[in-house]
Order: structure tokens, then C-alpha cells, then sequence
């Protein structure tokens, strides 16, 4: 079962990469800040598998829910800030 | 119940990886939003189920549950600010030419 794990969250890792590609060469900040939350998301769930990997699934697990807060909260302050402040034009496009 | 754990985590990382796909391909702002909205509730929360089945009834298997709906609670409504941010600067919908 641990080399299932270990597996998934490799998995979870390419898509992280994936994912990447949108925040270093998105063309507006919207869609940099779409790409962190999803980063963001993902890290929970590999969280969570180093937990069952190294087997202290209880001491991981505190670290998983405040991670899942502070994306929360990062996100909506990003997303506000630049609700007020006109950054979210696309840079190299038009 | 390591059979429903590898089914249910399989499911998870399919969504995962289609969400980042569609992240990557798609070629409007609002479309990304929609790959990564699908991503972030249904894969997480296939994939955190999972986990709290292979944990069984306890402690650690209730906390993971009480990330699942935290996740499940906050995701749509960090979408919805974001897209609303994306809306108050008009934002077009197919920014290169045509769809």
C-alpha cells in the first residue's frame, strides 16, 4: 500500500508541474492566481500522502488543515486586492 | 476496503489530471476557471475519501472528512470571487481570434 501512495502522490506531483506552466507564463494574473489555488489544493493531498508514507498520518493531518486555511485566505486576499486595483490586464497579449 | 481506497483515489487523480490539462489548453480565462473549479472540489474530495476509508472510523478519518468539506465549502466561493474579480475588469471570452 505504500508503494501505491508513494505513486499517487508522484502522479499529483507531475500535474503540479502542469499546473506550473499557467502560473509562470499565464498571460493575465487572473489566471496566475487560478493556477496557484489549484497548486495550493493539490499540496493537501500530498500532504496527506507523506502522512500514510512515513506512517504519522495524525501528526500530517494538522499540518493538511491549516494548509487548506491559509489557501483559503491567500486566494481571497489575492483575488481582492486585485478586484480594486487594475493589475489583471494581460501583459503580452493586446 | 483497500480495493474501494484504490478505486476511489484512482478516480480522484483522473479529475486532478484532467483538471491540470484543462488548465494548461484551454484558451480563455473563464475556461480555466472551470477546468480548475471541477479539479478542486471533485478530485480532492474523491481522493480525501479514499484516505479516510483506508484510515477506517476514528479520529484521523474524522479530521480528514472535516478537510473534505472545508474544501468542498470554500473552493466554489474562492472561484467566485475570483471570477468576479475577472468580470469587474471585462475580461473577453475567446481573447485570440475566434473560438
Amino acid at each position: 500500500m505504500h508503494t501505491f501512495f508513494l505513486t499517487a502522490a508522484l502522479l499529483i506531483l507531475g500535474t503540479i508541474l502542469l499546473c506550473l506552466y499557467r502560473v509562470l507564463w499565464g498571460p493575465s494574473i487572473i489566471d496566475r492566481i487560478v493556477a496557484a489555488n489549484i497548486i495550493g489544493t493539490k499540496t493537501i493531498v500530498i500532504i496527506l500522502f507523506t502522512g500514510h508514507i512515513f506512517n504519522r498520518v495524525e501528526f500530517f493531518i494538522d499540518i493538511a488543515i491549516v494548509y487548506a486555511l491559509i489557501n483559503f485566505i491567500g486566494t481571497l486576499g489575492f483575488a481582492k486586492y486585485f478586484e480594486q486595483k487594475d493589475h489583471t490586464k494581460p501583459e503580452a497579449s493586446k | 476496503m483497500n480495493i474501494v481506497t484504490v478505486v476511489l483515489i484512482c478516480t480522484g487523480i483522473f479529475f486532478l489530471l484532467t483538471g491540470a490539462v484543462g488548465i494548461v489548453r484551454f484558451t480563455d480565462t473563464y475556461s480555466r476557471m472551470h477546468a480548475a473549479g471541477k479539479c478542486d472540489t471533485l478530485g480532492l474530495l474523491l481522493v480525501l475519501i479514499g484516505l479516510a476509508c483506508y484510515q477506517g472510523i476514528g479520529t484521523t478519518g474524522l479530521k480528514i472528512f472535516l478537510i473534505a468539506a472545508f474544501v468542498f465549502l470554500t473552493s466554489p466561493t474562492a472561484t467566485h470571487v475570483i471570477a468576479r474579480a475577472a468580470l469587474k475588469h471585462h475580461f473577453t471570452v475567446f481573447p485570440k481570434e475566434g473560438p
